[in-house]
């Protein structure tokens, strides 16, 4: 796998990094829970069909400026922001998680900003009667287990390079979570379900089938309020972060369905 | 020096086999093991426990807030104050303290220590915990990422709020209010003394420092577990260029005193085991929520052996629940009033502690042996220590409340009333 391109872009004043491989239609990815530590096997199988661009969330590994971000509002600006500067504009869009819950709600929120949306595992929605796992109070060690179907999968991704300083690493790790609790805390609901009725665009909804976060309804939750034409895809031996469990699959779901 | 006495009011009849049929003694911990009727008892005979210890002589008496946690049953600790502002006459009244972000709006903090300050004739000492991530996060929802912002400017609030004479507008980055204007105010001039409750960050040593609060280090482990994290106060201290003053300090100890060492263990190793045992049962999912720990804090304890050994959720998981280890690492001090004594002189003294903060009573222990135990210390341990320091150095953080005689003497009720 060769390294993707590198450059850096501001928002609200701090730098967030945007990597960049790959020919053809542009298509930006915005992480999941952990966020991306290094270009993984998912982002390279995509860019054997896409070009694709993949900015860090502020608080996210390679992102920075999450503790300026207060309220749901704040978030949203900043995700316009950034898929802004990334030159992210009209083009397909690919969220995972809790990158899913702030791409459907840039889609809301700016019809024009995004053309297609894939919306992988996406949180940002709460049912009471289903409670989302609470993935913020887990014994140590419990969260890969929790977000994939082979641990592995996730050690592998968030592991600090051999380069990296280990102390560094951590901090990247655990500054990660914050920034995603910052937003989804307490019980992971951005009232993003009184917004995902302004969703006009195409959407392909992709579940992991062996996801111990999200219930399998969650899903069919996300369909029912987008008005869009919608498609729900089921990836077998997946958790809750389809794209470090089944990296190819979900390239191939994306290139061909959306 | 000054000697507080501290109640938790732990839920005394948690079942023998808790720790193996619940995962947590905090945030999920089962409501039906609750019974309001014992509550009552238990309620009351706290209040007493605390009453007595005031009549002892104690210079303080302590409570704290904590909630849906099996082993603190006053998620209001201002509650409990207010009665004992009513029952009590010179004791120093500490309440440590409420978790400034949990409350909404903060002026709320400024008006109830306020009443607290006036009932009581000015005998209050306010306590600004952040509070810990069970209480705060997970039992009340905040987040933990904007837990500490949220903290420090409900603090600017209030004390905004006691200080300044006339009404103003607050527009926080967290809260909003057009009028605010604290009606009651305290009656200590400018404020009642702030202790804050800390754990090891040297965030809040500096922070302590700055605004010449005292810093009280609240473990549950002893004099021991606590000496590292004490020194690293002090060599901060030092650093920043602050006195010795060992009344910038608390730090809280678990005792207990009978009239032999074999006596003492009898006595205290059932209530010792049960609160290390079922009341610290706490599951580790909610140790450490992220953002909590700020990332100063996280760095600190890559590099330091201070900031390491103030980790609590490190020392919960080494946690000792049989009594002879108990003893040996020293969370409770138990022996002859000599022997307490002189252990407790030489532990303020290595650990330059102006503010000693007892529990004395603990664990599952009854009213009975929680006021035995607080008569003897009262009578025979207390003598041999309220000297120190106090040649040495003034208490700048101590109440001061109105003479004696200018205050309200509570009415009686009636024999009649209770028939």
């Amino acid at each position: 796998m060769n390294a993707p391109a590198v450059r850096s872009v501001e928002v609200n004043g701090f730098a967030c990094r945007v990597w960049e491989k790959g020919d053809g239609e542009p298509i930006g990815v915005l992480a999941g829970i952990g966020g991306f530590q290094r270009w993984t096997p998912f982002l390279e199988a995509l860019s054997q069909s896409r070009r694709v661009v993949v900015p860090s969330l502020p608080g996210f590994p390679g992102g920075e400026g999450h503790e300026v971000l207060d309220t749901q509002l704040d978030w949203l600006l900043a995700t316009h922001d950034l898929l802004t500067a990334a030159d992210l504009t009209g083009t397909d869009l690919v969220g995972v998680s809790v990158g899913a819950a702030l791409a459907a709600d840039a889609a809301a929120c700016w019809p024009a900003l995004v053309n297609r949306l894939a919306l992988v595992s996406p949180l940002g929605i709460f049912d009471e009667d289903e409670p989302i796992t609470d993935v913020f109070a887990q014994r140590p060690g419990a969260l890969p287990a929790l977000l994939c179907h082979d641990p592995a999968n996730f050690e592998v991704a968030t592991a600090p390079s051999k380069d990296d300083d280990p102390t560094e690493g951590q901090i990247i790790a655990v500054r990660a979570h914050e920034a995603a609790a910052r937003l989804l805390w307490p019980v992971l609901d951005t009232r993003l379900a009184r917004r995902l009725p302004r969703i006009g665009h195409r959407t392909l909804i992709v579940a992991g089938a062996n996801d111990q976060v999200l219930p399998a309804s969650y899903s069919d939750k996300f369909a029912a309020l987008i008005p869009g034409p919608t498609e729900i895809v089921h990836v077998t031996d997946a958790g809750h972060l389809v794209d470090l469990d089944a990296p190819e699959v979900l390239a191939a779901t994306i290139v061909e369905r959306l | 020096m000054k000697l507080l006495w501290f109640h938790l009011m732990p839920y005394t009849e948690l079942p023998d086999d808790f720790r193996e049929q619940n995962p947590s003694v905090w945030v999920d911990i089962d409501s039906k093991l609750f019974d309001p009727a014992r509550a009552h008892h238990m309620y009351n005979d706290f209040m007493d426990e605390l009453e007595y210890a005031s009549q002892c002589g104690f210079d303080g008496i302590c409570v704290n807030e904590h909630h849906s946690n099996g082993y603190g049953l006053m998620p209001s600790p201002n509650l409990i104050a207010s009665t004992l502002a009513r029952r009590t006459a010179d004791t120093a009244l500490c309440v440590m303290g409420n978790s400034l972000a949990l409350y909404n709006p903060p002026t709320r903090v400024a008006e109830e220590f306020a009443m607290l300050d006036c009932i009581s004739g000015g005998r209050l000492i306010a306590g600004f915990p952040v509070g810990s991530p069970m209480d705060t996060c997970y039992a009340f929802g905040q987040n933990p990422s904007l837990l500490r912002p949220r903290y420090h400017e409900a603090h600017d609030l209030i004390m905004k709020a006691w200080t300044e004479p006339e009404p103003f507008a607050f527009n926080g980055r967290f809260n909003q209010q057009r009028y605010v204007n604290i009606w009651p105010r305290p009656i200590q001039d400018p404020h009642p003394p702030i202790w804050i409750p800390g754990g090891g960050s040297v965030d809040t040593w500096q922070w302590c420092a700055e605004r010449d609060y005292v810093y009280s280090y609240l473990s549950y482990f002893g004099y021991k577990m606590g000496r590292a994290t004490v020194h690293g106060f002090w060599n901060e201290m030092d650093r920043l260029g602050k006195d010795r003053n060992p009344y910038r300090a608390g730090f809280l100890q678990f005792v207990g005193v009978a009239e032999t060492q074999q006596q003492a263990i009898e006595l205290y190793k059932e209530p010792a085991e049960y609160f290390y045992g079922r009341c610290l049962h706490v599951d580790p999912r909610f140790a450490n929520p992220p953002g909590y720990t700020t990332e100063a804090t996280l760095r600190a304890r890559v590099e330091s052996q201070v900031a390491k050994a103030a980790d609590r959720s490190a020392e919960r998981a080494n946690l000792s629940i049989q009594f002879e280890e108990i003893l040996e690492k020293g969370y409770v001090i138990v022996g002859t009033p000599d022997e307490v004594a002189a252990r407790l002189r030489e532990v303020a003294v290595d650990l330059n502690i102006g503010h000693l903060m007892l529990l004395l009573q603990f664990g599952n222990m009854g009213k009975e042996l929680a006021m035995s135990n607080t008569k003897l210390f009262a009578e025979e341990v207390m003598p041999q220590l309220t000297d120190l320091f106090d040649d040495d150095w003034e208490d700048h953080w101590w109440p001061s409340p109105m003479p004696r005689q200018q205050r309200a003497v509570p009415g009686t009720l009636t024999e009649a009333f209770w028939q």
